[in-house]
């Protein structure tokens, strides 16, 4: 369960980059990759407890999940996969690396004014 | 009026980690420093093949240790029995290490003039996934009691692992594991990542571990990796 030490840091990075804008955060977007480590239903729990008496205390959260995408190491073809497993390349063989998945970042703010 | 706007942001969450991670990283190359860590299960054998590597490499190398634990000193006094320097990191109802404890853990001590710093991550194959610790290898272990299929159940540690080490090889026989299957599940979720056999135990697979973490240390002092 690190899904609430996430939510803090989620809420920590999302004031610091409220700072500059004006207005009020109503909608944190997020965007979770399914390779991060951390479970959407989890983190949305967390966040619940974490916004509590900070500047996000009315702002919700929008998890915007992002699928995996390996690319061979070989002819550079992409795909995309519900999990991670046996990441060798359908066309050429060749083993394959991750490119896409392991995001944790926050998107965008919405803010009202 | 209410209104509203969207602003970009493209923030990482975990960046102050990573941005720690970093310094870290960049510190122990400077210093010549070759951090391990170790992430498995509670119960894989971690401390014990620790314990082993820790006596092995020190009358060749500056060897020490951070541990992360939950709530006890046990893993730190067992591992103290090596005679290695050993700090740990109680990290209380936290289930993984993050890079400020390592940083925090640090502080007072000569860590510069170290070869080999191991770091024993909480006993969890899901949350250390998410922390880089400015390690320069991360070792991933599980046991033969554990089943051939632990790599797929746990694709993203495995992933973003660099070496894979099968630990209590010899219960192979009793566990009735299946070691060329476990090889290829690894290969599944990283394929070509280096597989050791070892039993910290009877020592079997040690020596390759010693040469495949000197080897490392080598490179790196080289400049190669």
């Amino acid at each position: 369960m690190h899904e609430l030490s996430i939510a803090v840091s989620l809420i920590e990075a999302a004031v610091e980059a409220a700072a500059n804008e004006a207005g009020t955060v109503r909608t944190v977007h997020l965007r979770l990759g399914a390779l991060s480590g951390v479970i959407a239903e989890a983190l949305e729990s967390a966040y619940q407890l974490a916004r509590v008496g900070t500047p996000l205390e009315r702002a919700e959260l929008m998890i915007q999940p992002v699928p995996v995408v390996v690319r061979c190491r070989g002819c550079r073809t992409e795909r995309e996969l519900p999990m991670l497993d046996a990441l060798w390349c359908p066309a050429c063989g060749a083993a394959e690396e991750v490119v896409q998945g392991r995001e944790l970042e926050i998107a965008a703010l919405e803010l009202e004014t | 009026m209410v209104t509203t706007r969207i602003v970009e942001v493209r923030r990482q969450v975990l960046k102050q980690n990573d941005t720690v991670a970093r310094e870290l990283r960049q510190a122990f190359a400077e210093a010549g420093v070759t951090v391990i860590s170790l992430v498995s299960s509670p119960g894989a054998g971690k401390t014990r093949f620790l314990e082993e590597t820790l006596t092995r490499l020190r009358p060749s190398h500056a060897v020490a240790a951070l541990v992360g634990d939950l709530a006890t000193d046990h893993d730190a006094q067992r591992l103290s029995r090596s005679g290695a320097p050993v700090r740990q990191i109680v990290t209380g109802t936290v289930c993984h290490l993050e890079a400020a404890m390592i940083r925090d853990a640090l502080r007072g001590w000569d860590w510069q003039e170290l070869d080999f710093l191991f770091i024993e991550n909480v006993g969890n194959l899901v949350c250390p996934a998410s922390f880089d610790l400015g390690e320069s290898q991360r070792a991933v272990l599980f046991s033969v009691t554990e089943g051939e299929d632990k790599p797929l159940k746990y694709p993203t540690i495995f992933n973003t692992a660099d070496v894979a080490i099968i630990t209590k090889i010899d219960l192979v026989g009793a566990a009735e594991f299946d070691r060329l299957a476990a090889r290829q599940a690894v290969h599944r979720v990283r394929p070509g990542m280096t597989i050791l056999e070892i039993s910290a135990k009877t020592g079997e697979g040690m020596e390759q571990w010693l040469e495949y973490l000197v080897d490392h240390h080598e490179r790196r002092a080289e400049g190669k990796t």
